[in-house]
């Protein structure tokens, strides 16, 4: 059954993204041109998901466990260390080279796109390297 | 700086549905829907899989799914091929090492208020903004 609720959580997160304009690398950039022209449509993205998700989040976590798997997975993390800033700094680069960032990225392959998947390829190369990069810092 | 392209309704009803799927995958499947460790744990490891798989079909039907409205889905990418390519390896690399992307640590992290998600974000986009007056749109 969790097969199910991730495909329509991942239609419902695919439609989100289509709707908001986020699968447009283009208007993605706008938000991050701050300082020339400036598209602020994206700040109203992520308020909307946290208004909802949020509240919801605190409310449920409550519950004994999820509807259909055995138990919340939460992450447990909660130290700021280099990885954390590194990465966070070469994803922020990329996304701001190109646009897109993962899930977009994903969404976009329906958009018949070469570049799309080509960059999505890349990014799975990239997947793999971040992991070797993980597992030699450690 | 000008206020250009601005659609707070629909950027706003599309996060609604972003947190609403959010909060499905969490309540059923009891996972935080943060698409970079979604896409990574179905390529690096087998728990799991099907659901990640499925998760990213179902991103991909989401267009589709929106394309039967009859509107256009509008999608520019100008990036010469190496930058394009960069950028595409930073992003997988940097999600990876970072733990999280935009949904990850942008929209699930802030929502449980985790500082470690709140300091991602607030690096990742301020990077993203220095990589763009430098490179341009």
């Amino acid at each position: 059954m969790t097969k199910l609720s991730s495909l329509i959580a991942g239609i419902i997160f695919g439609l989100g993204l289509t709707i908001s304009g986020m699968v447009n690398p283009t208007k993605v950039l706008g938000f991050l041109n701050v300082f020339d022209a400036w598209d602020p449509s994206l700040m109203f993205v992520m308020i909307g998901a946290i208004l909802i998700f949020s509240p919801l989040y605190f409310i449920f976590k409550r519950k004994s466990r999820p509807i259909f798997a055995k138990i919340f997975i939460i992450p447990s993390n909660k130290n700021i260390d280099k990885n954390l800033i590194i990465g966070a700094s070469m994803f922020g680069a990329g996304w701001g080279l190109v646009g897109l960032c993962p899930g977009p990225a994903f969404s976009a392959i329906s958009l018949l796109n070469i570049n799309v998947y080509l960059f999505v390829l890349v990014m799975i190369v990239g997947f793999y390297l971040g992991k070797l990069f993980q597992t030699k810092s450690r | 700086m000008v206020i250009i392209n601005f659609t707070p309704l629909s950027a706003f009803t599309g996060g609604l549905l972003i947190g609403f799927a959010a909060f499905l995958f969490f309540v059923f499947n009891g996972r935080m829907a943060g698409v970079s460790s979604i896409a990574s744990d179905s390529v690096l490891k087998d728990h799991n899989r099907y659901d990640n798989l499925l998760f990213l079909i179902g991103l991909i039907i989401g267009p589709i799914l929106y394309s039967f409205s009859g509107k256009e889905i509008e999608s520019i990418i100008t990036n010469s091929l190496p930058l394009l390519i960069l950028g595409g390896l930073l992003v997988g690399v940097g999600t990876k090492i970072g733990n999280g992307c935009t949904s990850g640590h942008g929209v699930c992290g802030i929502s449980r208020f985790s500082i470690r998600s709140i300091t991602a974000t607030i690096v990742f986009i301020l990077t993203g903004v220095f990589t763009v007056l430098i490179f341009g749109v």
